[in-house]
């Protein structure tokens, strides 16, 4: 066993682990944070996408002792503090845009789409379909089509840019 | 978003953001795999690598040496746990075959993935491990691969305890075909190929089962499509009797078919608990998926269209081999009669003989992906129709406009002896031109053909129907299935003026819960936002015929509708009787009971179900409760239609295929959702698509699934897919109240033959007349090279 | 999927690497970015006693100037890093646009250069790309270090020139000055899939003549492939002898048939592929 220390959506956290144990079932199964998804075992699908010290990585390709010392970012702390009660009033642009464009359907892909598509708006403020597209090829939607999901990320990264100029 | 103050009868038709999403986006979920619970364990399966082999021995006593393992199981050590075999519900001949399946195989395995051994251990790694020490001998059997082979006299079996590979032979005829085809003036004939699929909904499928604590029941949570079928299934398999076992599909991460079923890992999970007196949890993985789930399609495809002179068509002739693959699992060998009805699709014809060998082979069995049957035969019948176009040298639009069924002459009982009964070709292919700007591309094709340019520009239709909302009992009793198409809803009006709307549908990923939202709010006039939904809990929703076929809004949303109708009519009657007025002297309308003529005397739904909740004062021969329930039972299939337009840049020196444009026109009835309807169609375009160009699953000759994952099966990603222009025609349903025809599979069954015909359209002038799916390079490629002159005069 | 077990250790420095590795020969495996060995690991194709990871390396990580018209990559260099390194993209931005069509985002965000390479899979990016760039990697061992060209360095289908005591610690790319255009040709059947085949051509132009054409070839044998051939014919002619140039660009390899594509497909596609990829780096 290995000892590992990480910040996960800002809360520190600290476990003996397998040094075998796969980031995404450190997330899953030791945490209990069970917003990150796993659709499948050759890192193609990208449902386990997570930001580990800032950038978009898959989760089930990373051991949790590689995280040692990290910072790790999910789904599930993205939101912030919601206001009188309506709760889409402390959700990312992302999560708001997602819902608004209908750029989910079963839901199962979004968190890693989410989080790969953040990564991409922090390089990328105002891509266009193409690089929105592209920005996304490693993250698989059965469900889609991915019409609405380019909908959504440009209408979230453009809300983004205008909080980012007001 | 904006709240809605007052009741409106306006929800039905607009968009409504979905209810479903906040969980979704936020991380919130409740995915069959996040469930843990104390004391649970969790099982393993071992599979075997071989095609067809006796199985000599299971010896599990190394795996129960490992760290963590609590019990090993070989299929015979727990045959007799099991009432009976996996069921198949669609015995469609008296004298189909049918390989027994038992959950775990005692001496035979019959395709590589089937279970021959498990291991439950205290954790998913120690269960993994373990896998490894349990050793099982094979004594290798010949695999049979190829479905024509399989039926040859001689042909090895798939199944030595079966004399024969071909489960049935179904065949059904109208009209008299001899006379359409011996008195043609044109005969076109082709042999297509409707590849092998693999499903890929992106959850893995997922199994937790609790053995009884307090009560006696058993508690399963899986990611299924179908709780209530699966319930009955497992009762009937397991020997756990029904009231005794509650099955809940939490969230459900797609699922197109591939979690319409009755699978081992359930039977398992369940006999295990019972065994066991632990929660039992099993989650595939994505390659072990591949193999243990089943896949779709794959059909060879002999079709015929005879013509007239006047290039009006006669009669079709289609005989099908359809692959089961090893066992017959839950409708496996129904999904392809379902083109029985469907191939001769929008078109008047004489005659139509459809015959289908469903063959056996050591393969993972097929079974219902979207579409299901009906992909198949709108592939060869619009395949079939530009290919008769191009050989009577007349425009593809004009050869179809002149057979399709016309728009006054609805409703129209076609020669497979259903009754369309709405529809309007004209309309929506006139739009999809419009938006497709049909004459400028073609204007675009010549010009760029007669310049020779080295990437061709293809135009590719697809005028298709599909026949949705499974579906009419009876019409399934004469199909010999299992069991009936109704659907239940149960309407509760609570006190305080909220309702709670139950429905035997089990969404995952459709947006029932806001479309039965906006349906309910409308009948009764209630807000919105005051409506919960519930399903996917036979403790909850008690009946239902779940998800699938693209019947939950046509069968289960007009349950729900019928549902309220239901309790306006008893709140009416309450209402009167508070207003001292007959009830015929009301009038009810945005949730208001109003006397005609006097609007003071009123009173709103949300009051009466607080007054009959009361039940002070109500009229005495009635019950105090305006709760309804509905079973409905379609009359009839409900037919979408729809016109789509592809328009391929095809690369003739690589046999890239890059799709430039794509307009589909769906007329789906009326809208529930914009958005929602929306979205279906995006999906179901990629997935058909996805057939045209990407996917296949492949077998070798020793029946090795060569794409065993995502690394070799082509699921697209964003950058595969084009963007997608998609519009309306809306012709109601005049078969059910709402007069919707369903949407969830258009996309799919549409798609398909409108690429493939633009990648040939492209290359016609070569010489190309055909293209096997996927139209990967390589197969585009092979195309134009078969079609080039002898010299090489290709690039 | 889930890896077997392993012994795990967190090597500190080069030295610690090579002494691990000295230890335990080939029962240990280095763990870079783990984009290739995980998968391997979780499929269990692969299951190593030990496994060193070299991420905590600094020495491993960073782009330098060697100073002698050459640039030194850290092996731990993770792919974004070098795509967005300044040395990188002021000398040789050819590698961080071939770098930048490697996998997908979060693949570049994990994966090393040095991984990259020292997986010797042809039909990956990198290696086809270091050969035409006539690129090095410095080896490290028991025995101090070397520096093998990769012409030598790629044996056979993931089969490298490296000992089973030996670390690639760097890798040497020469910086490339004057007027050079490059064009990569990555040919895939869906976005995020291997390339069926990748060209990497890379022409100097000189007075609307090419002065010296490179072609690296991905996937058409089971190493890299310059096709020699074709640079030759090219030397000192006008961009009108490209087609026929590029009609050899199948000759002396040896591509494999699969799924996706037959040899002979192969073949044709890296002279079509080669004759646009020149033609783009030309313009």
């Amino acid at each position: 066993m290995t000892r590992v220390e990480m910040t996960v959506d800002g809360e520190p956290c600290e476990h003996e682990v397998e040094p075998r144990l796969l980031l995404v079932h450190y997330l899953r199964d030791v945490l209990e944070k069970t917003g990150t998804n796993i659709g499948c075992d050759t890192s193609n699908c990208g449902a386990c996408t997570v930001h580990l010290d800032g950038r978009s990585v898959k989760s089930c390709t990373v051991l949790a002792v590689q995280a040692d010392g990290s910072q790790v970012d999910t789904v599930e702390g993205l939101a912030g503090p919601s206001s009188d009660g309506d709760e889409t009033d402390g959700w990312h642009p992302l999560q708001k845009a997602f819902h608004t464009e209908h750029g989910l359907q079963c839901g199962y892909c979004t968190p890693g789409m989410i989080m790969a598509a953040k990564d991409l708006l922090e390089e990328n403020p105002d891509p266009d379909e193409t690089e929105v597209r592209e920005g996304l090829e490693g993250n698989l939607c059965r469900c889609t089509g991915y019409v609405n999901i380019v909908k959504a990320v440009r209408t979230a990264a453009a809300e983004l840019r205008e909080g980012a100029s007001s | 978003m904006t709240a809605v103050d007052t009741p409106t009868t306006s929800n039905v038709g607009t968009t409504k953001l979905r209810k479903e999403d906040a969980h979704l986006v936020t991380g919130r979920t409740q995915w069959t795999d996040n469930i843990q619970l104390t004391g649970m364990l969790h099982v393993a399966v071992v599979r075997s690598p071989m095609a067809h082999a006796r199985v000599t021995k299971v010896d599990v006593s190394a795996a129960l040496e490992q760290p963590g393992v609590v019990a090993a199981f070989s299929g015979a050590d727990l045959a007799d746990q099991w009432a009976g075999g996996l069921p198949c519900a669609w015995p469609v001949t008296e004298d189909m075959q049918s390989p027994t399946h038992l959950p775990i195989a005692t001496d035979e395995v019959r395709h590589v993935g089937d279970a021959v051994a498990v291991v439950v251990a205290d954790s998913r790694y120690g269960a993994a491990d373990a896998t490894e020490f349990i050793d099982v001998e094979y004594e290798p059997l010949t695999a049979v691969v190829d479905m024509e082979a399989a039926l040859a006299d001689g042909s090895p079996l798939t199944d030595t305890q079966l004399d024969t590979n071909r489960s049935f032979t179904w065949q059904k005829i109208d009209g008299d075909v001899d006379a359409a085809f011996g008195s043609a003036a044109h005969v076109v004939e082709r042999r297509f190929i409707n590849q092998r699929l693999i499903p890929t909904a992106i959850e893995p499928r997922a199994v937790v089962c609790a053995p009884p604590r307090e009560h006696r029941e058993y508690t399963m949570w899986s990611a299924t499509q179908v709780p209530h079928i699966l319930r009955l299934m497992l009762a009937l398999t397991c020997g756990v009797p029904e009231h005794e076992l509650r099955v809940i599909a939490p969230d459900v991460g797609g699922g197109f078919g591939s979690k319409l079923n009755v699978y081992a890992e359930e039977a398992i999970c369940l006999v295990l608990a019972k065994r066991l007196g632990k929660p039992i949890k099993w989650t595939e993985s994505r390659s072990e998926g591949y193999q243990a789930t089943i896949h779709g399609r794959d059909q060879i495809q002999d079709v015929a269209l005879a013509f007239n002179e006047d290039h009006t068509l006669r009669g079709m002739k289609v005989e099908l081999h359809a692959d089961m693959g090893a066992y017959l699992q839950l409708v496996t060998p129904g999904v392809p009669l379902l083109g029985a009805f469907m191939f001769n699709a929008i078109y008047k014809m004489d005659a139509l003989s459809f015959t289908c060998h469903g063959v056996l082979t050591n393969k993972t069995p097929t079974d219902a992906y979207r579409g299901a049957g009906r992909p198949e035969a709108t592939y060869a019948i619009e395949r079939l129709m530009d290919e008769a176009a191009n050989e009577l040298g007349v425009e593809p639009f004009e050869l179809r406009e002149r057979n399709w069924i016309k728009h006054e002459e609805f409703p129209y009982t076609t020669v497979a002896g259903i009754e369309y009964d709405s529809g309007n070709y004209e309309a929506a292919t006139a739009k999809a031109k419009e938006l497709f700007d049909y004459d400028g591309l073609r204007a675009e094709q010549q010009r760029r053909r007669e310049q020779g340019d080295k990437v061709q520009l293809g135009i590719g239709i697809s005028t298709f129907t599909e026949m949705c909302g499974l579906a009419p009992s009876r019409v399934l009793g004469s199909l010999s299935y299992g069991a009936g198409g109704w659907e239940h809803a149960s309407v509760r009006m609570l006190p305080s003026g909220k309702v709670e709307v139950i429905t035997g549908t089990s969404p995952h990923g459709q947006g029932h819960v806001t479309s039965w939202s906006q349906i309910a709010a409308d009948a009764l006039g209630i807000p919105f936002e005051d409506i919960e939904v519930r399903h996917g809990d036979t403790a909850v929703a008690h009946k239902g015929m779940d998800t699938y076929g693209s019947r939950s809004l046509v069968v289960g949303g007009y349950a729900v509708q019928v549902a309220c109708d239901k309790v306006v009519a008893k709140a009416k009657r309450v209402a009167a009787h508070l207003l001292e007025a007959a009830e015929d002297d009301l009038e009810f309308d945005a949730g208001t009971f109003q006397v005609k003529g006097s609007p003071d005397a009123n009173t709103s739904m949300q009051d009466v179900a607080l007054a009959i909740f009361a039940a002070h004062d109500y009229p005495e021969d009635m019950e105090p409760s305006l709760d309804s329930d509905a079973t409905v039972d379609p009359e009839n299939f409900s037919y979408p239609h729809g016109t789509h337009l592809c328009a391929t840049e095809v690369d003739t020196e690589t046999g890239a295929v890059t799709i430039r444009s794509y307009v589909a026109v769906d007329d789906v009835g009326t809208v529930i959702n914009p958005q929602i309807v929306e979205g279906q169609v995006h999906g179901g375009l990629a997935q058909g698509i996805a057939q045209a160009l990407y996917e296949e699953a492949v077998y070798d000759a020793e029946g090795q699934l060569k794409t065993g994952s995502l690394l070799d099966y082509f699921v697209p990603a964003a950058p595969d897919l084009p963007h997608f222009t998609t519009d309306r025609t809306e012709t109601p349903a005049t078969t059910n109240p709402l007069g919707v025809k369903g949407v969830g599979e258009a996309g799919t069954i549409a798609s398909t033959p409108a690429v493939i015909n633009a990648v040939v359209d492209a290359l016609r002038p070569m010489g190309v007349n055909d293209v096997l799916m996927p139209a990967s390079p390589q197969n585009v490629w092979n195309a134009i090279q078969a079609a080039a002159p002898a010299d090489g005069g290709a690039a | 999927m889930i890896p077997a077990t392993f012994d795990y250790v967190r090597a500190g420095s080069i030295d610690e690497v090579v002494d691990t590795l000295k230890e335990h020969g080939d029962e240990a495996k280095l763990l870079a970015g783990g984009h290739s060995l995980l998968p391997l690991m979780k499929l269990r194709f692969a299951a190593p006693e030990v496994l060193i990871d070299l991420g905590r390396v600094e020495q491993l990580r960073g782009v330098r100037d060697l100073g002698d018209g050459r640039l030194a990559i850290g092996a731990m260099t993770r792919h974004i890093d070098v795509m967005d390194d300044p040395l990188v993209r002021e000398h040789c931005a050819v590698l961080a646009d071939v770098t930048a069509k490697v996998g997908d985002p979060q693949v570049r965000h994990r994966g090393t250069i040095g991984g990259a390479l020292a997986h010797g899979d042809a039909a990956s990016d990198l290696p086809a790309a270091l050969a035409a760039l006539d690129g090095t990697l410095v080896a490290q061992g028991p025995n101090g270090s070397r520096e093998i060209a990769a012409s030598d360095f790629f044996v056979d289908y993931l089969t490298t020139a490296l000992e089973d005591d030996e670390l690639v610690t760097e890798v040497r790319v020469p910086k490339i000055v004057g007027p050079w255009g490059w064009r990569y040709e990555k040919f895939t059947r869906v976005a995020q899939a291997w390339a069926i085949v990748g060209v990497l051509a890379m022409v100097k132009r000189s007075n609307g003549s090419i002065e010296e054409a490179r072609v690296g070839l991905t996937n058409m044998a089971t190493v890299p492939v310059r096709a020699s051939g074709v640079e030759q014919a090219l030397s000192g002619r006008t961009p009108d002898a490209i087609a026929d140039a590029a009609a050899n660009a199948a000759d002396g390899t040896k591509p494999s048939s699969d799924l996706s594509a037959s040899a002979e497909y192969r073949e044709h596609l890296a002279r079509v592929l080669t004759r646009r990829a020149l033609e783009a780096a030309a313009r």
